[in-house]
């Protein structure tokens, strides 16, 4: 009895089929990385509770400001952008022990012992008119201030830069310079 | 005549991988969002714990119904600050009870958005206790 050959498949299309599905998944897919700023809003006060959370001593608290007009003011003299940084690093740090700086609170951190932590609260606020884009901004520039407080605590302690640190000296670093920013109950600031 | 017999197995190894590394595009953005820049931005871990609000302006097609104003996005139709809460409702719904402690709302909004809307969403989402937000941003390039 003959063998009898079998019919070799067709497979030339395959390919085709193949990149039909290909291009599918090409269009209908994001591949796009997904990030920003992240944040905790705070809790919505009760209202009896509102007057005493605003009792915080005023050299503890710094307010950035922004108009209608994208206009910058820290504490109260205007600003530009690019010099908030260097002066919420100078409100944070408080080199010099000023008086009208934030005080530091000696706490005890887990895992690593008694740090004085600074009190300051950053205190963000804008109008209904600011531009998202200068809010943004200037919030990237707070953030950019503590993730170099952060740098510069972990390189004199751990020798390393803060991205390098493992998580549980990252939890202590985060302890000891805390991302203090309180985004303020809306009101118009211009209308003042 | 070139031997091209391979060619179905490379296809097939770009098919998988888009098919692995991609997520399907599960909203159609209906208004113009195009995301400020920012350098300290972090990552989304966390992809199925998100929900996403769209603020900007109307795209072309939709502005003579909606108007040029900056409207609010939410899944696939424009919405209003007071359907904020319901939304939130819905999504914390879909997640597991584990992962509802987790529940992150990014904020995709346009720069050229004014903060009022934002500050009426925020509001919202605090009222809802949904705290953990994320203002979603381009990275911009190191100078």
């Amino acid at each position: 009895m003959a063998k009898r050959q079998t019919p070799g498949l067709n497979t030339q299309s395959t390919s085709d089929i193949a990149f039909l599905l290909l291009c599918y998944f090409l269009m209908t897919s994001t591949m796009d990385q997904q990030s920003g700023l992240q944040r905790r809003l705070p809790p919505m006060p009760e209202d009896q509770k509102q007057a005493e959370d605003q009792k915080v001593n005023k050299r503890n608290i710094i307010i950035v400001r922004i108009n209608s007009g994208d206009r910058l003011f820290a504490g109260d003299e205007p600003l530009d952008v690019s010099q908030l940084k260097d002066k919420i690093k100078e409100f944070i740090t408080n080199p010099t022990n000023d008086p009208n700086l934030p005080e530091r609170e000696v706490k005890t951190i887990e895992g690593f012992g008694d740090y004085p932590v600074s009190k300051g609260v950053i205190s963000l606020q804008n109008d209904r008119g600011t531009s998202y884009k200068a809010y943004i901004d200037v919030q990237n520039e707070l953030v950019k201030a503590i993730n170099e407080v952060r740098d510069d605590f972990s390189k004199a302690q751990y020798g390393r830069l803060y991205v390098a640190l493992t998580e549980d000296q990252q939890k202590i670093v985060r302890e000891a310079v805390p991302q203090n920013i309180s985004e303020a109950e809306p009101k118009d600031v211009t209308k003042k | 005549m070139p031997e091209i017999g391979s060619s179905s197995d490379i296809v097939f190894m770009f098919l998988f991988f888009f098919m692995v590394c991609s997520q399907l595009r599960s909203t159609e953005v209906k208004v113009k969002v195009k995301l400020p820049e920012a350098s300290e931005i972090v990552k989304l871990e966390r992809k199925d714990l998100a929900s996403y609000i769209y603020i900007g302006s109307p795209t072309a097609q939709y502005q003579a119904q909606y108007g040029t104003e900056s409207r609010i996005q939410l899944n696939d139709s424009f919405k209003t600050t007071t359907d904020i809460r319901d939304f939130i409702a819905a999504e914390r719904e879909s997640l597991s009870e584990a992962d509802r402690q987790l529940m992150q709302v990014s904020i995709k909004a346009d720069e050229d958005a004014r903060m009022g809307i934002i500050t009426d969403v925020k509001q919202e989402l605090r009222r809802c206790s949904a705290l953990k937000i994320m203002y979603a941003a381009r990275k911009t390039e190191k100078k």
